[in-house]
């Protein structure tokens, strides 16, 4: 025999369930006063430097329907492409601004939407750009394990052209999956990113 | 300081997306394979919340949504540390957890099981991990109820536990089910891991030693995140 590598073990995952709104956003679901409030439902300030931006989105299942019990995570860096995380060394990020949002989709339609700034780049491992991105958590009931995927900018070709993470993405036609048309809805710049779990433009999904 | 990216996931441990037992599974599991990123600074960061207000009651869920009353149940305390792989704790993150209460019913209103709400009881609490990785609140046991799955399937008692960690890469959802509850091996939800040993990590035992006399049993649920890499033989890994 060989020494043992004496590692610990992850904590298998276990879905969220039908009533992860309970524990994550208690308010949106009805039990007020426990907590002032739910915790990434704003992500901007006043103060917080960088474009405006709306996120809106659904999740659907390989049916074609949307999820109505799906909560979304987004985590992303601020204008100036700096993370508000300790972890981040290369500078201190806007202090008006979270990075990091939390939505349950909307009861009836499934919507989620966030207002948010648009990002700043940020390095890849190697030192070169990447193209601006938000990652992205999705859990729900039926999902065992949360599946993790990035959008992209619609009006950002170029910089999503050399971006070391889709452009080595071997199925061409998939990276479409992860790039968010821009348009102007009720004048506030609105990236709209639909997330498919299964089946026909099935979203790619990272193990990262 | 270990800073660099995390182990990668064994995902023999973790449930497959597609596990049929667990029928709504079927259509929301993606059938192409996740595409493997090795950490980015975008995954190796996370948002961590020790600026969030963190309420004196935060943590006991008997005492907050108490409305002039106790919560009907058993007491307990669940207390246990969050490590990494390699057994470091995991200090300064946020632990949420949510629940039925004592008969198994949830304050949702999507939920329709006829046992009854408890007046003092909502269900869901937090709290941020201590320097040592340590953690504990008070609640009641929650009760198994019964779900549209099989046609007479039942979960067993379980607490939802949400950790955040120190990375995106980090981010858990899991479950912590009690000693000994034969439901436990029937359940659908349980069953979509495939490797035992990652079950039984999930079952918190019955903690005799910190349970308060004439008050409350304790049970203890130890909760292991990704370890992560020493950047001592990385090239410029944050790109800077």
């Amino acid at each position: 025999m060989v020494q043992s590598l004496d590692r610990l073990k992850e904590t298998a995952s276990q879905t969220a369930g039908p009533y992860v709104h309970i524990g994550c956003t208690p308010n949106y679901c009805g039990i007020e006063g426990v907590f002032p409030a739910d915790l990434g439902a704003s992500m901007v300030d006043a103060e917080t430097r960088g474009e405006r931006i709306r996120i809106v989105g659904r999740v659907f299942d390989g049916v074609g329907t949307a999820l109505k019990d799906a909560m979304v995570e987004i985590w992303q860096a601020d204008a100036a492409g700096l993370y508000p995380s300790p972890q981040e060394k290369r500078g201190t990020a806007d202090p008006h601004f979270t990075g990091f949002g939390r939505l349950p989709g909307d009861m009836t339609t499934g919507e989620f939407v966030f207002d948010t700034i648009k990002p700043g780049s940020v390095p890849f491992k190697d030192g070169r750009p990447q193209a601006p991105h938000v990652s992205v958590w999705i859990v729900a009931r039926g999902i065992n394990l949360g599946l993790h995927t990035r959008m992209y900018f619609g009006d950002e070709a170029a910089a999503n052209e050399a971006d070391p993470v889709l452009s080595r993405i071997e199925h061409r036609s998939r990276v479409a999956t992860l790039v968010a048309p821009r348009s102007d809805e009720d004048g506030v710049p609105t990236y709209r990113f639909d997330i498919v779990l299964q089946g026909e433009n099935e979203t790619i999904f990272f193990d990262i | 300081m270990s800073d660099g990216s995390f182990y990668q996931r064994d995902r023999s441990r973790h449930p497959p997306a597609f596990s049929p037992g667990y029928k709504t599974s079927v259509t929301r599991s993606p059938q192409k394979a996740p595409i493997s990123l090795d950490n980015t600074i975008s995954e190796m960061t996370g948002p961590v919340f020790g600026h969030v207000p963190i309420g004196a009651l935060d943590n006991d869920l008997t005492r907050n949504y108490a409305h002039g009353g106790d919560p009907i149940g058993q007491r307990i305390i669940v207390h246990g540390r969050v490590l990494d792989e390699d057994g470091r704790a995991v200090p300064d993150v946020l632990l949420e957890f949510w629940q039925a209460n004592a008969g198994g019913r949830y304050r949702h209103r999507k939920e329709t099981y006829l046992a009854p709400l408890d007046p003092n009881f909502g269900g869901c609490g937090r709290t941020l991990t201590g320097p040592d990785g340590s953690y504990r609140f008070r609640t009641v046991k929650p009760g198994a109820y019964p779900w549209p799955n099989g046609p007479n399937d039942w979960r067993p008692a379980h607490i939802h536990f949400s950790v955040f960690g120190l990375g995106f890469a980090q981010r858990l959802i899991t479950q912590m089910y009690f000693e000994g509850d034969p439901l436990i091996w029937r359940c659908p939800i349980v069953r979509t891991i495939p490797d035992r040993a990652a079950i039984e990590q999930l079952i918190a035992p019955l903690d005799m030693a910190s349970s308060v006399p004439m008050d409350a049993r304790a049970y203890k649920f130890d909760i292991i995140l990704r370890g992560r890499r020493s950047t001592l033989f990385e090239n410029r890994l944050e790109g800077n």
